[in-house]
């Protein structure tokens, strides 16, 4: 009973500090369209004469004190409303999430390959140190660290399009619509444009998880509870994934979701050279033609993103980890 | 037992040897691509600014070793007719002038950042650990990425090109000065509790000359370690950037900028434009990380693989 109520009391503290953050993420994303954007000109374009310009300056509430501004802001933010794109001349929440999909797909793509190389490579980097494959896997590691994501994806197009041919460089392919969601999961021309663009990806964050993995795992053997497992006869490989990964994977959940950041910069990264039709993509073009409104939601959502991972990083470590009390965890 | 210590003292010289000839040709490598970007105003063919000297009729020719090639242009040239051996070694120039300048900028942040922390303890040290634990837990690339984009966006495109050598910076100096201060406060807090810290002290040496003349010279060899990742960390972050249209201008392109201007050509064929330069900020990042393990180990035995 005190223990549910422990766990109530710490999902609250974390759900107030989410909100917290994305308030203030909010705060900042209203200050930048503040100072750079003429709301103005999102509506009306720039060719009406400036007395009109006033009148509806005045009659918009646009010449409201900034609190007011700000208020109208955030109230705006909480029924979806964050402005109107100058291109697309839409909410710009609504042009943001149409193209959320196409990046969710991509990650999703790239994190099959992440997990499927990275904790096999990892477990056995950490158990056979010394051997040539674990060598090579680490010396391969420091080669994938030191390509930029953006030429991975060069060379491969430069190989498999250009000279051989067989996969596709760019975009998406066919996509089926299914409800609110795009996808190009259930065509084969669709996943064909996907086998690049996510090898891409995973080139970057699999030398960054193997390394990972071993580390947490390199961690773990070296305690005692190994040691009795094997003295008390268990088979290596059990005491290696059910004793030993079991426990490693808390810090990987921990370290591995903070690392959401740098996962979304390096999927914009990879969405410009295959012109992945994807969020990146998105932004790189308001970013290009001034779209004030587009960009600051891009930012909001990402903030969100980010804010989102954070806190379930945090639950599940806690779930994953009974030693982390609930009353000490603040 | 002795036969056990032998085989371990002949595998600890074998590892030393197999580490060496591939550190010993990153250092070279590096070496070489440092002294040609230094003096690129004296060796290269062409002036790859001097626009009017370029000419249409040269534009996309390949490099020598293929058909249809000019000896004029060793590594060929791009859509403009700029010799691309020219623009790669002032590219390099930059690339490397960005990085280093970048670096420098986070060590003076974080370097002091980390002496007071691990030296005065206490609040100093909770409130700098915390901020760079908040600094650290905003990816560096996404926070280079979006300040960019708000200065693109905020003062156009024109005032990104004036301006782009130190807003790139500052940008990515700003972003990473933790990593120098943990590993100054980490080393601090070791250096601190020393005899010879207490004998300083005990002779009316201030804080200042403590911190500043006997505790820094001793923290130096961490110190260089970081700084060698964070070279190539920086230099990587402004290729990233260049590549897409946040960094250097076309006009004054360095790596990253090369790569994306030639990036449109690589599907009519000419991957040259492209390959070369990624080729040529590979084998530095590659060289510059190698080096840096390799001070790793030579620094610190601890980290050695067991």
């Amino acid at each position: 009973m005190k223990a549910l109520a422990a766990g109530l009391g710490f999902l609250g503290r974390r759900l107030a500090q989410a909100m917290l953050v994305m308030l203030a993420i909010l705060v900042i994303a209203f200050a930048v369209r503040a100072s750079l954007g003429d709301p103005l000109r999102e509506i009306v374009g720039e060719a009406v004469p400036e007395a009109e310009r006033e009148a509806l300056r005045h009659e918009l509430g646009l010449d409201a004190p900034w609190p007011v501004q700000l208020a109208r802001y955030l109230g705006g933010a909480l029924h979806g409303d964050l402005g109107t794109s100058t291109i697309y001349k839409r909410p710009t929440l609504q042009v943001v999430l149409a193209k959320f999909p196409a990046s969710f797909e991509l990650v999703l793509g790239a994190s099959l390959i992440v997990l499927l190389l990275a904790l096999p490579a990892g477990v056995y980097c950490a158990v056979r140190p010394r051997a040539p494959g674990a060598r090579l896997i680490l010396g391969l590691s420091v080669l994938g660290i030191s390509i930029p994501v953006f030429l991975t994806g060069i060379f491969l197009i430069t190989i498999f399009s250009v000279w051989l041919g067989w996969l596709p460089a760019f975009g998406r392919g066919e996509t089926v619509q299914l409800g609110v969601w795009e996808t190009g999961l259930l065509t084969a021309s669709g996943l064909r444009h996907l086998v690049l663009p996510a090898i891409t990806l995973s080139s970057i964050m699999l030398p960054l998880f193997i390394r990972l993995v071993r580390g947490a795992m390199l961690d773990e053997l070296g305690h005692d509870y190994v040691r009795t497992a094997r003295a008390k006869g268990a088979a290596p490989l059990r005491v290696w994934l059910r004793h030993a990964l079991r426990n490693a994977l808390v810090p990987l959940v921990a370290v591995g979701g903070l690392q959401v950041g740098t996962l979304i910069a390096y999927t914009l990264l990879t969405e410009t050279v295959f012109q992945w039709p994807g969020m990146g993509f998105l932004f790189l073009e308001a970013v290009t033609r001034a779209d004030i409104p587009l960009i600051t939601t891009y930012l909001v959502f990402v903030g969100l993103l980010f804010v989102i991972t954070n806190t379930v990083v945090d639950l599940v470590s806690l779930l994953l980890d009974p030693r982390i009390s609930l009353e000490g965890a603040r | 037992m002795s036969a056990e210590a032998s085989s371990g003292a002949a595998r600890s010289r074998l590892g030393f040897a197999a580490l060496r000839p591939g550190a010993a040709l990153a250092a070279v490598l590096l070496g070489v691509i440092a002294v040609a970007a230094l003096l690129a105003p004296l060796i290269a063919p062409t002036n790859p600014f001097d626009l009017s000297s370029l000419d249409v009729l040269d534009a996309e020719l390949p490099p020598v070793w293929l058909e249809g090639s000019d000896p004029r242009f060793l590594l060929g040239t791009d859509a403009q007719g700029r010799d691309l051996l020219s623009a790669i070694l002032y590219g390099t120039r930059i690339s490397l002038t960005v990085g280093l300048l970048a670096v420098a900028i986070q060590a003076a942040i974080g370097v002091p950042l980390g002496l007071l922390a691990g030296y005065e303890g206490g609040r100093v040290d909770s409130v700098v650990t915390r901020a760079a634990d908040i600094q650290l837990s905003l990816s560096t690339l996404m926070m280079a990425i979006i300040a960019l984009a708000l200065f693109r966006a905020g003062l156009g495109g024109e005032s990104l090109t004036r301006f782009a050598v130190p807003l790139l910076v500052v940008v990515i100096g700003l972003a990473e000065w933790p990593y120098f201060a943990r590993t100054a406060r980490a080393a601090t807090q070791v250096e601190a509790a020393k005899d010879y810290v207490r004998a300083a002290r005990a002779l009316g040496a201030s804080n200042l000359s403590i911190v500043g003349r006997h505790i820094l010279p001793n923290i130096l060899s961490p110190l260089i370690v970081v700084a060698t990742t964070q070279i190539a960390g920086a230099i990587m972050a402004e290729a990233a950037l260049s590549f897409l249209g946040l960094g250097m201008p076309v006009t004054k392109p360095s790596l990253g900028t090369l790569i994306r201007s030639g990036y449109d050509l690589m599907f009519a064929g000419d991957w040259w434009v492209t390959v070369l330069p990624g080729l040529v900020l590979i084998a530095v990042l590659v060289s510059v990380n190698m080096l840096g393990d390799a001070l790793r180990d030579a620094l610190d035995p601890r980290l050695t693989p067991r």
